[in-house]
């Protein structure tokens, strides 16, 4: 009890209150402008972040995630193009509500139910984590080097485009986590006698390049989105609860998978939208009913994508493992301030985590006021030029990355250099969250690998004879086999279309 | 009139010219007359940046100008160690050295030396410690001593930072002391001592030799002791750890030392008002309390003496990494 009071004292604080308000108004404005997802919002914050006491700076990373996830549905709604992506699933059935004429209940689904898988996801982080942490005090090498294993793996499974192209994107990650001399041997590689590539490339950098760079130069590539006409919303929340009552099953079905996918490393907010939504179309008594602006899989998709942020926090805090893209920018944060992941974490930081807690709850009651004050200004926010918008990101990344690496120029070109790799990876179907993964967790997979094999004195057999350690190696395998399973199958399957359709494949292939 | 006016005008501008020149002298004689940056070459939340941030704190309060810690990572320190020495030599960019700069050199990881810096002051020095699970059938330090000597060569598994840092030295130097092959207990690089404490707990390790301030956390949670440090003197905070040469006579002379220095070839006068000014700091009540409040242990060398400490530190990591195969040509 002592902690949660000292906990509520960390929160109740003020540069922490101007820091949940502030980023709550940020992030909600990143989330509405199209094309900027909820990750780079978060991106370009970690500079901010740099000059807040360890406390404020987490607040600003859940609050500002948290309302761009939801913020991300208003153009979806309004407009059909999703504000991040983590929109996209359900963009089309929140557009054929509004074509209906029941804009501000699309838009009240979104931001109620939003709130409630916030919270939801919150209370799942609040029970699991601790919970896991006793177990995890006991993890050894061995099992630190299947759980990261495992979250590679996890990368490349969920990855929504071909697992080879996923693998590669990962390789490449793991690739650049070798540059430098922080490795067991303590031997420098890839560093060409340059004292910077000595150092290696730090994570942060290369996810602004990455995320927010790259997604500067895709809107160069792109059209201008259509400006809004001002329509007169009535009462937003209006008829939510009836809803609450009505579908409680989608409502719980939502934050439970979405908890889920967010535990998961590498699978984040879209993912979880994507697979509620085609769950609820499949177990829902009225399917024909869905693309039409039927409120069923809106409900489900939205409470989902706002659980899966909480629950993402869990493997970052406990083991240095990204739930998903956003924890990825967190982890280098926590490192930043001090308060290390770890399962130690919850015993040595108690109040922080209790206090972590209590922001993930209140930033997602607060969502309720300030999305409807958002809603009401969507039609100014949503139409902001991008000429405008975009060299801001830019100097916003280049400045950033220049604080946080402790002034040094050298990031900068970081972030140029993987603004460039992430632009021509996306435009090639690569997905770029598995690299990142291999970068962020490149490190320790090896650290982990070299490490153990001296303490057995090269025997493999420990990875195997721990118990914990085996049902991980067990796991990290059948995650291994899962794509190459999958991808046979898909072949077999593609061989008789090809078959069938003939001719209309020659085409393409020869292109 | 004309001349005259033209005359004025050059008049003004020669005194101009001459302000120009004068400035930076007449702000080097009320130094810092700017925003003076202290560079960490370690990350924020360990002691080295701990030690730099209240260093820079009380400089703050006494010099009247900001003092900004900037956390330069990566490549083991040589990262923040090379900024130091390459920044320009104004007094306006200073930095933490540590015990890593006696030893990287000897590793062929940089040129850089003890002497690529104008050193300022000597502000703390931590010794090893050895620690052992809570639950280790191993009484006292002696016991686990002999169980070393009495097992074969790489029985042991010992960590706490990676592979030829400082506490591997200490390891090394430890083994040397009774008369063992400097490798008698294997190496586990680590990526700190928090990692490498987190696994003598989950019993993947035998033993941890970081300092006891570092072992700290897991020794108040119950799940570590510590059954020596290699110090000259206990530490006031941890009053029943005994030192090595309490124990079993043995001395190991080394240390994870922290100064302040800058840029080689400092101004004369800038050097003198900055290592005046941490010999204050150094005495402060301020001072003692954070180091007594962390476990860290004070140790203070004016400019000359840290000088020194540095050449004689230099030497002597030389000659444990060169016994220790870490050494390179």
């Amino acid at each position: 009890m002592d902690t949660v009071i000292k906990a509520f004292g960390l929160v109740f604080q003020v540069d922490v209150m101007v820091a949940i308000v502030a980023s709550a108004f940020y992030g909600l404005t990143v989330g509405a402008l199209p094309g900027l997802s909820a990750t780079m919002a978060t991106a370009l914050l970690v500079p901010v972040t740099f000059y807040l006491s360890p406390i404020a700076a987490v607040a600003t990373i859940i609050t500002a995630s948290a309302m761009a996830i939801f913020s991300g549905d208003i153009p979806g709604c309004l407009l059909r193009i999703p504000g991040t992506p983590a929109s996209a699933a359900y963009t089309d059935e929140a557009y054929a509500m509004t074509r209906k004429g029941q804009a501000e209940t699309a838009l009240g689904i979104c931001l109620w139910f939003s709130a409630l898988g916030g919270i939801a996801g919150t209370l799942s982080l609040m029970l699991i984590a601790p919970l896991l942490a006793d177990i995890a005090l006991s993890f050894s090498t061995y099992e630190n080097f299947w759980l990261a294993m495992l979250g590679l793996m996890c990368s490349t499974l969920v990855a929504r485009s071909s697992p080879i192209k996923a693998i590669a994107a990962m390789l490449l990650g793991l690739l650049i986590t070798c540059i430098g001399i922080d490795n067991p041997g303590g031997v420098p590689r890839f560093t060409f006698g340059s004292t910077d590539l000595l150092g290696g490339i730090e994570p942060i950098p290369a996810l602004v390049g990455v995320f927010a760079l790259a997604e500067v130069m895709r809107a160069l590539t792109e059209r201008e989105p259509p400006k809004i006409e001002s329509r007169r919303l009535g009462s937003i929340l209006k008829g939510q609860w009836k809803l609450t009552k009505e579908y409680p099953k989608q409502q719980a079905r939502g934050n439970i998978v979405g908890i889920i996918i967010g535990v998961l490393p590498g699978a984040g907010a879209d993912m979880a939208a994507w697979v509620s939504y085609a769950m609820s179309k499949r177990f829902s008594k009225t399917p024909e009913k869905f693309g039409t602006g039927h409120p069923e899989g809106l409900i489900e998709a939205g409470a989902s994508n706002n659980a899966s942020l909480a629950s993402g926090w869990v493997p970052a805090l406990l083991f240095g493992i990204p739930g998903d893209t956003i924890t990825a920018i967190a982890i280098g944060v926590l490192y930043m301030k001090g308060l290390n992941p770890g399962p130690s974490l919850f015993t040595t930081q108690a109040e922080s985590m209790y206090a972590l807690y209590i922001i993930f709850i209140l930033g997602n009651i607060i969502m309720i006021p300030f999305g409807i004050v958002m809603i009401r200004l969507a039609s100014r926010i949503v139409g902001a030029p991008r000429s405008a918008v975009m060299p801001v990101i830019m100097v916003f990344c280049a400045v950033g990355a220049f604080a946080t690496a402790g002034n040094n120029l050298f990031a900068v070109w970081c972030v140029a250099a993987f603004g460039l790799i992430g632009f021509v990876m996306e435009k090639n179907g690569y997905p770029v969250a598995a690299m990142v993964l291999g970068i962020v967790m490149g490190t320790m997979v090896e650290q982990s690998f070299v490490t153990s094999l001296i303490k057995s004195d090269g025997s493999i057999l420990p990875f195997f004879e721990r118990p914990i350690s085996s049902v991980l190696a067990a796991m990290t395998f059948a995650a291994l086999l899962w794509p190459l399973l999958a991808w046979s199958l898909g072949w077999l399957k593609g061989r008789r279309t090809v078959a069938a359709y003939g001719g209309r494949q020659a085409p393409n292939t020869r292109a | 009139m004309t001349f005259l006016d033209r005359r004025s005008v050059l008049q003004g501008a020669a005194a101009g010219v001459a302000g120009l020149i004068a400035a930076p002298a007449i702000g080097q004689a009320k130094f810092p007359s700017r925003p003076v940056t202290l560079i960490c070459p370690w990350g924020a939340g360990g002691g080295t940046d701990a030690v730099v941030r209240i260093v820079a704190s009380l400089m703050e309060k006494s010099l009247g100008q900001p003092f900004s810690v900037v956390n330069r990572t990566g490549g083991s320190g040589v990262v923040g160690h090379s900024a130091i020495a390459t920044a320009a030599p104004d007094g306006y960019t200073l930095g933490i050295i540590t015990s890593e700069i006696a030893m990287m050199h000897h590793q062929g990881l940089t040129q850089l030396t003890y002497a690529s810096y104008t050193p300022l002051a000597l502000m703390n020095d931590d010794p090893p410690g050895i620690q052992v699970k809570s639950d280790s059938p191993y009484k006292d330090v002696k016991q686990l001593a002999d169980a070393i000597k009495a097992a074969p060569v790489g029985k042991f598994k010992a960590s706490g930072t990676g592979q030829g840092g400082i506490w591997h030295l200490a390891l090394v130097g430890w083994m040397q002391a009774m008369g063992l092959a400097p490798n008698h207990v294997a190496w586990v690089p680590s990526n700190g001592a928090a990692p490498a404490m987190q696994d003598l707990a989950a019993g993947g390790l035998d033993l941890v030799t970081c300092s006891v301030p570092e072992a700290r956390a897991m020794i108040d949670a119950g799940r570590a002791k510590s059954l020596a440090i290699m110090a000259a003197a206990r530490n006031p905070q941890f009053k029943d750890v005994p030192t090595l040469k309490e124990a079993m006579g043995l001395e190991v002379p080394l240390g994870s030392w922290r100064g302040i220095g800058g840029p080689k070839n400092l101004p004369p006068e800038v050097a003198r008002i900055l290592s005046a000014e941490l010999k204050a700091i150094y005495d402060s009540q301020e001072y003692r309390d954070f180091m007594n409040a962390r476990g860290l242990t004070m140790k203070y060398a004016d400019a000359d003496a840290f000088g020194s400490f540095m050449g004689e530190s230099d030497k002597a990591m030389g000659a444990f990494m060169k016994a220790g195969g870490l050494a390179k040509g």
